[in-house]
């Protein structure tokens, strides 16, 4: 659906040249939800604009649905971009419209007679669930709301694909989830290929199938969510999964209990898809003479799949630390001794 | 009662005089308007990185703005003397007074048409491009609407600023209630003329600020 080769895009500034997007590749499948991470400064914004060319790329080519994107002419280019919608972390709404009106507006773009754009956006208000706010002005909206009309708008034409431009970075976290389940909601529904980018390792877990992670210009990993999350390579990949699945309080949390109970050992397993609903630890007492101590655990769910990590205390004689051990490398659990290796 | 306090008043005179005003002041300030906002959208498309980023384009409208702002009213009335004798054919009545009053008016508007344009979120614009909008949609769906109440709230000091301007006209023989200011009352030493007409100037600024307010809060949904 999607297709990038060797694009780049290079700024000139005062201080020379910026590479913002350095030869980057990507090949994103019709219906998928495609998830770009990096940090600010990583060039996301700058690769997620290229897609529909509102940055237009140093070198490269772009093509999407088998136009190539940089060699349209401004008329044929205008058409593709109705094909290609876009939503903003700011929203970006008229203030000087109502939700009816700002949803009504890439219709009057697109030329459709008054009727038919009446219909559309009485279908597109139930779809995104607005239902009674047609009338109000955007600046009578909470963060949640607004991004609804801007999703709400970006479906009026029917699009392809939908560029998702942090989309949820202005909203809390109860709010994002809920964008998030609209947007894969469209997904099935409309068999919408989406593309976005974000700084949050949750929201790639949470509705994508694909990710890519973006390091000064570079796409530096890349896989499907569950692989990337069971062998993360690159450091910034590290950092990135660790958000999710190792929240910053469980390593004070496991380097207290280390120098208060220095005995036994101490493991972190990791649970990739099916595993993770495998008595495991049960199995681990019965058959090895050794006590096991959940120190903490947790269980996230991604597109492909569940994924989960556990760190235990494992405390018995050094034979039946061994061969617990031997067990627990040979079912299909990622190991890590992180004490008394 | 009027004539013991106003005795060298001839109301007949006065009511012609406001009629001048307002006429020359509606005249110019529906011309200027248009005018200014063209030239205001020119200011601000041909502005780096913008619709029609042209550097060279936006120096030569950004200098005939600035001179023509920064002309006196009082003298580019008389630069203007041998285009406005082109124009209307004469130098006398209200007529002959619009040609400078929209010629000084219009810049001073294009300039808050410009900064109006400005305060626009940016990222309304790249919405609305990222829809495949043309730029005549962008200009005539996303500039002026979002920029509305800016618009208006710039009309109305470039509206109270036309009506002086039209006392300045006045002086030179356009009419009106400067020139009655200064004719009957100033030279013929007749204070009260002076104190009217001078009344009367405050009444519709007071009204034009009045009514410019109340439409300006009316349009801002933000």
């Amino acid at each position: 659906m999607i297709n990038l080769q060797s694009v780049r895009k290079v700024f000139q500034t005062k201080d020379g040249e910026v590479k913002a997007v350095d030869t980057v590749d990507l090949n994103i499948k019709q219906g998928e939800i495609y998830g770009i991470i990096g940090y600010s400064g990583a060039g996301k914004s700058t690769l997620i604009r290229i897609l529909n060319m509102l940055e237009r790329p140093t070198s490269g080519t772009v093509t999407i649905g088998g136009k190539n994107m940089s060699e349209l002419s401004p008329k044929k280019l205008r058409e593709a971009r109705q094909e290609i919608s876009m939503i903003f972390q700011h929203f970006n709404l008229l203030w000087s419209r109502t939700v009816r009106e700002n949803i009504a507006f890439p219709l009057e773009i697109a030329g459709y007679p008054k009727a038919k754009i009446k219909q559309r956006v009485d279908e597109l208000i139930d779809l995104v669930g607005l239902e009674g706010r047609g009338g109000s002005y955007p600046s009578q909206l909470s963060g949640g709301q607004k991004q609804r009309v801007g999703i709400a708008r970006a479906l009026a034409n029917e699009p392809k694909v939908l560029l998702c431009d942090e989309a949820t970075s202005a909203l809390d976290p109860k709010t994002t989830d809920s964008i998030l389940d609209l947007l894969v909601e469209i997904n099935q529904k409309l068999d919408l290929t989406i593309v976005l980018i974000t700084h949050e390792m949750h929201v790639i877990r949470k509705i994508c199938h694909r990710v890519a992670v973006m390091e000064q210009g570079r796409v530096v990993e890349e896989g499907d969510v569950l692989n990337v999350f069971k062998n993360p390579t690159e450091p910034i990949t590290k950092d990135f999964v660790k958000q999710v699945t190792e929240p910053e309080e469980t390593v004070d949390t496991i380097k207290q209990f280390i120098s208060e109970f220095p005995e036994g050992r101490i493991v972190q397993l990791t649970f990739i898809g099916g595993r993770a609903g495998q008595p495991l630890i049960t199995e681990l007492i019965r058959k090895y003479e050794v006590d096991v101590n959940i120190l903490q655990g947790k269980i996230t769910q991604t597109q492909n799949g569940p994924y989960g990590t556990l760190f235990i205390q494992i405390k018995g004689t050094e034979s039946a630390l061994a061969r617990a051990m031997e067990f627990l490398n040979s079912v299909q659990v990622e190991v890590e001794v992180i004490h008394n290796a | 009662m009027l004539s013991t306090w106003f005795p060298n008043v001839q109301w007949d005179v006065l009511l012609e005089a406001t009629k001048e005003t307002l006429y020359m002041s509606a005249i110019s300030v529906v011309i200027t308007f248009f005018l200014g906002l063209a030239l205001g959208l020119a200011l601000f498309l041909t502005s780096p990185g913008n619709l029609w980023g042209n550097k060279f384009l936006n120096s030569v409208i950004a200098i005939i703005v600035n001179v023509f702002r920064s002309i006196p009213f009082i003298i580019l009335i008389i630069l203007l003397i041998p285009f406005t004798r082109l124009i209307v054919g004469t130098m006398l009545g209200a007529e002959a007074a619009l040609p400078a009053l929209i010629v000084g008016a219009a810049p001073f508007y294009a300039r808050m048409v410009e900064i109006a344009l400005r305060e626009i979120n940016k990222g309304v614009i790249e919405a609305a491009k990222s829809m495949g909008a043309t730029n005549a949609q962008i200009i005539f769906k996303v500039l002026i609407p979002e920029s509305t109440p800016a618009l208006v709230s710039g009309i109305t000091v470039t509206a109270i600023a036309l009506v002086s301007y039209t006392a300045m006209a006045g002086v030179v023989g356009a009419g009106g209630l400067g020139n009655l200011a200064y004719m009957e009352g100033y030279q013929r030493d007749n204070a009260d003329v002076t104190l009217i007409s001078t009344a009367l100037i405050l009444v519709i600024v007071f009204v034009i600020q009045w009514i410019g307010d109340r439409i300006t809060t009316s349009l801002d949904k933000r």
